[in-house]
């Protein structure tokens, strides 16, 4: 039988060594993600800092560099933003309140389960598409030639989408306008339900982490369920649950390709009035300057645009954090 | 007071029937995705000039070519484009996270991992067409000098491997907290086990705890390259629009995601071949990102249940 | 008592602290070689802290540092190679732990590790650890099956053959039967029994019989009022058990407490 203890000294100090070298690797890998972040946010900031001016803000894309911004781009971004969060606050809350308080263990509860993890995971890039003939083009029933409108004698407008407008019961600035076309309105929704899973989820972890007690506590008082969700256990959650919905935001905000096959617009030269307009987002502003042939698009412009991306984006998540830490309450 | 019982009655029922719709409006938004992508998808098939079979098979993508035929619609190509940007991705992406991984869960105090896994995390959180200004503006640069001046190898100014490196970077998050959560699954005492034999550090990771999360980390490397797959705009800016069969990541290609935003931008009109060719490229990175991630959900309910 | 004339390990004036809680206070005592030490004590008095000090286990607790010495074969083992003072001081853990790999990668896994890499040679070694642990005819047929396919008791006689196949000096084992059905005890006590021909054997147990039954020599701790465990005594198995110097012994052994 063989010792292995004679082998033991000779190779130790090897084995050691294979352990440092292990070590320094995977400190290298750890920080490669670093160091391009790192590199990443310098060469943004080298390219872009001196163009960051108070044209970039007050004025629209123009042929003269020195002269252009991202008005309509910025604006637009506030309010899809702000509509995106207005549409999926309560349907997301609503959905995460249903599933964490009135859902029973069912086949029905399982299939709404697998399928938000399903659709977190569903390229950005298909919502896109979804949006597009679902409120875009509103799978073609406001087109000249479709059943809808045959069989209604419906007014539509002329052109492959055909369409048409009205006023909701009459009020005059109730305008509605069918199918939602390349309007913001439309961009907005689809942006809700691109966001719509990851809000779903974080609500109802903030909805799960709000102790039973609280419930049982209201139950006891006689207040029946809803108003022991309205009055207790939302308020309790809602720092959770708008951390989760900002976050959401703050990635929404970034999101390009959605809203492009949607059909936002590159060029925009003047500001909406009304959610039935015409749009453009930052980030298509930013995707529409480094494609431009001259250096000073390409290189400066798109990396001041970056600029101002990451800085609305690293508010959003300032808030994020603020809220969570200053709201957050400790059981 | 009876009346308002009865009122409060009917509220309650009311509030929990919206809440209900809430809930399956989830749901809906699954079926609106397969109704919208498949319905135009087979509108596109069922055109005289397409061959679905030939879509599958063909290795020609010329849908803008003025000669509309079922030759110029074989999608092969920008499946072969995003899958080679996906892998080269992973390939990078996974060796960088598992090692962030393994050092955060098995080095890393305490202290150390709660500042770096946050400012890991930011990677994620860049916008993809700041990842696409970055390939231009530094990673490119980078690979014309290796490739070009030092290797006198042939460089696209558009090229598949400058989108796969930004993916990389992107995807480093995802494929760290997944393989961080397969490593700490490992149970404590299989490495207390395997240290009381003598075992240093490094022969325990290597030997005993990553072939016990091999299945996360299998999982890992699955969901990075669907996320690549489906990402957009960092492929659309870095790697070009030049479909073609090629395993040479030097070269300019295009992906199905940048095919469609391509299309996008070209105004194509509703019902026209590329209109609708745009859906049947769709539906297929649906089907390709779908079938990745039930794999990897598949493959990591699996590890779980190991260690229950 | 002869044996204590050499020790092969000796404690001497030891404490261990986690942060500022002591643990163990002032622990000076001698383990005599080729023997089975039994530690008892009620819970929380430290006797599986001062068991993983043996082959430093509790250095993987960020928070735990000692004072004292402890020496095996009068070399302090806070000076060694850590590597090596395990490779000498093997363990076997309360609950059976084999890796997720088949009975023969379970037990070459040790001198792989230390530098065997001959397949003939990890094969005699892979069929003397059973032999020597006494699972080697319940499962020669199987040992590229998973190791965990095998029963508790089969599992822990196992990790026992894992121990042995690195030719350790001393085996630690901690409560290595409270996890296992009577019958699969007695089998692991026989074995002990067999094992400390060649091993000198420490072994933390709660159930005094086994004590009593199955060790030489037995040290008894107890806590003290701030939750630090002390040795109170230490002697022949069947002194502490027959006829205890310490109060306190007395009543823990008659089962007043514990």
């Amino acid at each position: 039988m063989n010792n292995i203890n004679g082998s033991i000294s000779s190779n130790l100090r090897r084995r050691h060594r294979i352990g440092k070298i292990f070590l320094a690797l995977i400190i290298f890998s750890t920080m490669v993600g670093l160091l391009m972040l790192t590199i990443l946010l310098i060469d943004i900031a080298v390219e872009g800092a001196e163009w960051v001016r108070p044209e970039l803000f007050l004025n629209y894309h123009s042929r003269k560099p020195e002269k252009a911004g991202m008005k309509s781009a910025i604006v637009g971004s506030i309010i899809v933003m702000a509509l995106t969060g207005f549409f999926s606050f309560p349907i997301g809350v609503g959905a995460a309140i249903y599933i964490e308080e009135y859902a029973e263990k069912s086949f029905l509860t399982r299939l709404i389960n697998i399928n938000i993890n399903n659709l977190a995971g569903v390229p950005s890039i298909v919502y896109g598409m979804l949006g597009l003939v679902v409120f875009g083009r509103m799978f073609g029933v406001f087109s000249p030639d479709s059943w809808l409108v045959n069989t209604f004698n419906l007014p539509v407008g002329q052109g492959a989408l055909g369409g048409m407008e009205f006023n909701l019961l009459g009020i005059k600035w109730l305008l509605i306008k069918l199918p939602f076309g390349r309007s913001i309105l439309a961009g907005a929704l689809t942006m809700t339900l691109l966001i719509l899973p990851v809000v779903i989820i974080s609500s109802r972890e903030a909805i799960r982490a709000v102790p039973n007690s609280i419930r049982l506590a209201a139950y006891a008082l006689g207040a029946t369920k809803w108003q022991t969700i309205s009055k207790q256990v939302l308020p309790v959650s809602m720092p959770g649950i708008l951390t989760g919905i900002i976050l959401a935001l703050s990635r929404a905000i970034g999101e390009t390709a959605p809203l492009i096959i949607m059909g936002a617009f590159t060029y925009v030269p003047f500001l909406p009035e009304s959610v039935w307009d015409q749009f453009t987002v930052m980030p298509i502003q930013i995707y529409n300057w480094i494609t431009l042939p001259q250096a000073e698009y390409r290189n400066h412009l798109a990396a001041a645009g970056i600029i101002i991306l990451l800085a609305v984006l690293l508010s959003f998540n300032a808030v994020a954090v603020f809220l969570r830490k200053k709201l957050e309450i400790k059981w | 007071m009876i009346n308002k019982l009865k009122i409060n009655k009917l509220k309650e029922k009311l509030i929990s029937r919206i809440l209900f719709f809430c809930g399956v409006f989830s749901i809906l938004i699954t079926i609106g995705i397969i109704i919208s992508l498949f319905s135009e998808a087979i509108s596109f098939f069922l055109r005289p000039e397409v061959s679905i079979i030939k879509f599958f098979t063909g290795t020609n993508w010329r849908p803008l070519s003025s000669k509309v035929s079922s030759d110029n619609f074989g999608v092969l190509p920008l499946i072969l484009g995003t899958m080679l940007i996906g892998i080269i991705s992973a390939i990078i992406s996974v060796p960088l996270g598992l090692g962030s991984a393994i050092f955060l869960s098995e080095y890393a105090s305490e202290k150390t991992r709660d500042i770096i896994k946050p400012l890991i995390e930011i990677l994620a959180g860049i916008p993809s067409v700041v990842y696409g200004y970055f390939a231009l503006s530094f990673i490119n640069p980078i690979i014309q000098t290796v490739f070009e001046d030092w290797f006198g190898l042939d460089v696209n100014f558009f090229n598949a491997l400058s989108a796969s490196m930004v993916l990389a970077i992107m995807i480093i998050p995802t494929v760290t907290s997944i393989s961080e959560d397969a490593i700490r699954a490992v149970p404590g005492s299989l490495r207390e086990g395997a240290l009381s034999l003598g075992a240093t550090k490094f022969e325990v990771i290597t030997k005993v705890v990553l072939p016990a999360a091999l299945s996360g980390i299998i999982a890992a490397f699955i969901l990075a390259i669907s996320r690549a797959v489906g990402e957009t705009m960092a492929v659309t800016i870095a790697a070009g629009a030049t479909p073609r069969m090629t395993f040479n990541p030097l070269n300019s290609v295009q992906t199905m995601t940048s095919f469609i935003v391509q299309v996008s931008f070209g105004d194509a009109p509703t019902g026209s071949v590329n209109g609708q060719s745009i859906f049947a490229v769709g539906a297929t990175l649906f089907m390709i990102t779908l079938l990745m991630n039930i794999a990897s959900d598949f493959i990591l309910n699996r590890y779980r249940e190991e260690y229950e | 008592m002869t044996n204590n004339d050499k020790p092969k390990l000796s404690v001497k004036d030891f404490n261990l602290f986690y942060g500022k809680f002591q643990a163990l206070r002032d622990v000076t005592i001698g383990i005599p070689e080729n023997q089975i030490t039994s530690i008892i004590g009620p819970s929380g008095c430290g006797k599986s802290t001062f068991l993983r000090s043996f082959n430093r286990m509790n250095d993987l607790i960020p928070s735990v540092h000692t004072s004292g010495k402890i020496e095996l074969d009068n070399e302090n083992i806070f000076e060694t190679d850590v590597v090596e003072l395990r490779q000498r001081v093997g363990m076997v853990f309360q609950r059976p732990n084999p890796f997720p790999k088949s009975i023969f990668e379970n037990i070459a896994f040790g001198p792989r590790a230390h530098g065997v890499r001959d397949k003939l040679i990890l094969s005699e070694i892979v069929e003397k650890s059973l032999r020597q642990s006494a699972l080697w005819d319940e499962v020669k047929d199987q040992i590229h099956k998973s190791g965990l396919a095998l029963s508790g008791g089969q599992q822990q006689r196992l990790c026992i053959a894992r121990a042995l196949a690195v030719e350790p000096e001393v085996i630690l084992m901690d409560e290595p039967a409270s996890a296992l059905d009577p019958i699969a005890t007695l089998k692991i006590e026989d074995l002990i029994q067999l094992l400390k021909v060649k091993y000198t054997i420490v072994i933390v147990t709660h159930n005094m019989q086994q004590a009593a039954r199955a060790s030489d020599f037995t040290l008894f701790f107890n806590m003290a009022d701030d939750r630090a465990g002390y040795l109170v005594e230490s002697g022949n198995t069947v002194d502490i058990f027959t006829n205890p110097k310490e109060h306190q012994t007395e009543q823990y052994i008659s089962g007043r407490f514990g």
